[in-house]
């Protein structure tokens, strides 16, 4: 690395490649120390789920004395519901929520890029004002809702807004994209004879992939993280989320089990991970304006 | 398949401020029309409306005798060809021709023939697997073109398709824009500031400002009799002269010189003359003034002059062939009479 910096200083006359090389090392050393200080907890955390459960709080090393994956086996099955019910579970609401993110809110935000009706500035700034409203104001009257629907205690609260286009970051991060794809596109479009759903569909569409995927990935990151909401709406136990599975380790009924915490907080990573891996390919995937010569 | 288009008080505003004043204007079947003006003059905005991308505020638009102002576009029979050209991106080139057909859920046999045989026309079937990135400016426009052909339509509208590409180029997609009008013989608009492409291409030219018709008529028509100053100046390259001339009853005076012309103007007048038609060869024609070369430019098939009358009003001579003209020498200006032009105070024809 350091090679190609030091045959250009020479021809500039910058100081002697052996102190170049020291600045570098001490960089290197002083950006390894700062990973590792931000590291130190996720580490922490998979070194707690693998070494013997009486040495989780006593011992401050991120190397275990001894290895065992017995807190993944003890965690997976060691409440009354199998974590493998609690996976399923956030993997429905999640993935439902996804789709719902993604479907609804690009076509409310192409309403608002590319369709003309009336009020569009005013319901416009009306979307843009549930921005600006905390969760817990409209939480009690939403619960309320809920309950005289009957939804208290399934799915539905969590996952039927999601398709109402509920969510106004997205909106807003949509329409801004849209904004952005030349309008001769659609006009072209409109002159083969799209009607404004098949101009959604086949071209917008298309061509909004990365601002997709981004909206994808927060929707699956937020909502299988989310806590608060599955606690509010979810009672019993067969139909908890892995985040509310967590909590029922640290149960105040008895012991709690460290381990398995740590182990299945580990296994939670996993998913978000992979997601992130699979779909951040697509955000880099400015393809947007290339057919137009501009 | 020739259709005609007629505007009949054809408006266009946006919100108070109207921006096309009236316009009326037949255009014939099988007729290659040129809209052409400075920027902001409407041109634009009059394809447009007839397109159906933009709504049209007042007045009748007729195509093929039919009332269209609230037809769709897709079903105008129109095809257009954007200035950006509006490649789809993520579609590749055989995508981009087929999608207006299968928008029209045209049987996959038919849609492939049709797209095959655009392709000849246009020679880019080697292209067609390829994405619109992976194409240069002229292969661009082809597809583009190719999108209109495809459809078949009954009238073929050009955005200043040419204005993105190079110079060559440009000169080699007007003539073969020009041979596909021959080949289809459809009804064609085409917008373009570039008073060249008018001439070249056009049967007929329609010269716009601030959302009115200036002129209407053939290319020749409209250099030989420009109605006024705007279409005198825009029409023609390099541009017409113009001179301040004076008629104190005794006959039109330019820079001090008498020129001998039969017509009389009253009070202050200009003259319009094309750089093409002054000569520098006594004896040819009528005297205009007597000038001071400035500069000179060989061209090779051509001189231009530039010069100044006694009384410090610039011309420009285009002589033809090479010319030794020297630099700071006086030199008489002649024309023949006939080709002199006479506009009035408000710049009207006399």
């Amino acid at each position: 690395m350091s090679d190609g910096p030091a045959k250009l200083t020479v021809v500039t006359g910058a100081p002697a490649p052996g102190r170049k090389r020291l600045t570098s090392i001490l960089i290197h050393v002083a950006l390894l120390s700062a990973s590792v200080l931000m590291l130190y907890p996720l580490l922490w955390l998979l070194a707690a789920s693998f070494r013997p459960e009486n040495e989780i709080f006593t011992s401050a090393s991120i190397i275990p004395s001894a290895w065992s994956i017995d807190a993944y086996i003890r965690g997976w099955n060691g409440l009354r519901t199998s974590f493998a019910t609690f996976y399923l579970n956030s993997f429905i609401i999640s993935g439902l929520s996804v789709a719902g993110n993604v479907i609804a809110c690009s076509m409310a935000a192409f309403a608002f890029a590319r369709l003309n009706f009336r009020f569009k500035n005013f319901w416009f700034a009306m979307m843009l004002m549930t921005l600006m409203l905390p969760y817990q104001v409209t939480l009690i009257p939403q619960y309320v809702l809920f309950r005289q629907l009957g939804w208290v205690n399934t799915f539905l609260p969590l996952v039927v807004p999601k398709f109402l286009a509920a969510d106004g970051f997205f909106i807003f991060l949509m329409v801004q994209f849209f904004r952005g794809l030349p309008k001769e596109l659609d006009e072209a479009a409109q002159m083969d004879g799209c009607s404004p759903w098949r101009i959604y569909w086949k071209i917008i569409l298309p061509l909004s992939m990365p601002v997709l995927a981004t909206a994808a990935i927060f929707t699956f990151i937020w909502t299988w993280d989310d806590f608060f909401g599955p606690l509010i709406y979810l009672s019993e136990m067969k139909s908890y989320t892995v985040m509310l599975g967590l909590r029922t380790f640290t149960d105040s009924t008895g012991e709690s089990d460290y381990g398995g915490l740590f182990a299945m907080s580990v296994l939670s990573l996993v998913p978000i991970f992979l997601f992130f891996l699979f779909f951040q390919r697509l955000l880099i995937e400015g393809i947007a304006t290339t057919g137009m010569k501009r | 398949m020739s259709t005609p288009i007629q505007l009949r008080r054809l408006v266009k505003a946006y919100g108070d401020i109207e921006v096309v004043h009236g316009i009326d204007l037949d255009i014939d079947p099988g007729e290659f029309t040129v809209f052409v003006g400075p920027s902001g003059c409407g041109k634009s905005t009059l394809l447009r409306m007839i397109a159906g991308l933009e709504p049209i505020t007042g007045g009748d638009l007729l195509i093929d005798g039919e009332r269209m102002n609230d037809v769709p576009a897709a079903r105008r029979g129109i095809a257009m060809v954007f200035q950006s050209y509006a490649l789809y991106p993520h579609m590749n080139v055989y995508q981009n021709l087929a999608f207006g057909l299968e928008t029209a859920k045209a049987p996959k046999a038919e849609i492939q023939e049709r797209v095959q045989r655009a392709a000849e026309i246009l020679q880019i079937v080697p292209l067609l697997q390829r994405k619109p990135k992976q194409l240069s400016g002229g292969q661009r426009q082809r597809v583009a073109i190719g999108r209109a052909i495809v459809r078949e339509p009954r009238i073929f509208l050009f955005d200043e398709p040419l204005s993105n590409l190079d110079a060559e180029l440009r000169v080699q997609m007007r003539v073969e824009i020009a041979k596909l009008h021959n080949d289809l013989g459809n009804t064609m608009i085409y917008v373009t500031h570039d008073q060249v492409e008018a001439m070249t291409m056009a049967d007929k030219i329609v010269v716009l400002r601030a959302g009115v018709i200036e002129q209407a008529g053939a290319p020749l028509e409209l250099y030989n009799n420009p109605k006024n100053l705007f279409v005198a100046g825009f029409i023609g390259s390099p541009k017409m002269n113009f001179l301040t001339a004076s008629d104190d009853g005794a006959g039109i005076k330019v820079a001090g010189n008498n020129v001998n012309l039969s017509r009389s103007v009253a009070g202050t007048a200009t003259l319009g003359v094309r750089p093409e038609h002054i000569t520098i060869a006594e004896g040819s024609g009528i005297k205009l003034a007597d000038i001071t070369v400035d500069l000179v430019e060989n061209l090779g098939g051509q001189t231009v002059v530039y010069a100044t009358t006694s009384d410090g009003q610039p011309l420009n001579i285009v002589l033809e062939g090479q010319r030794k003209v020297e630099l700071g020498s006086t030199v008489g200006a002649y024309i023949d009479p006939a080709r002199l032009h006479l506009f009035n105070a408000e710049g009207n024809a006399i």
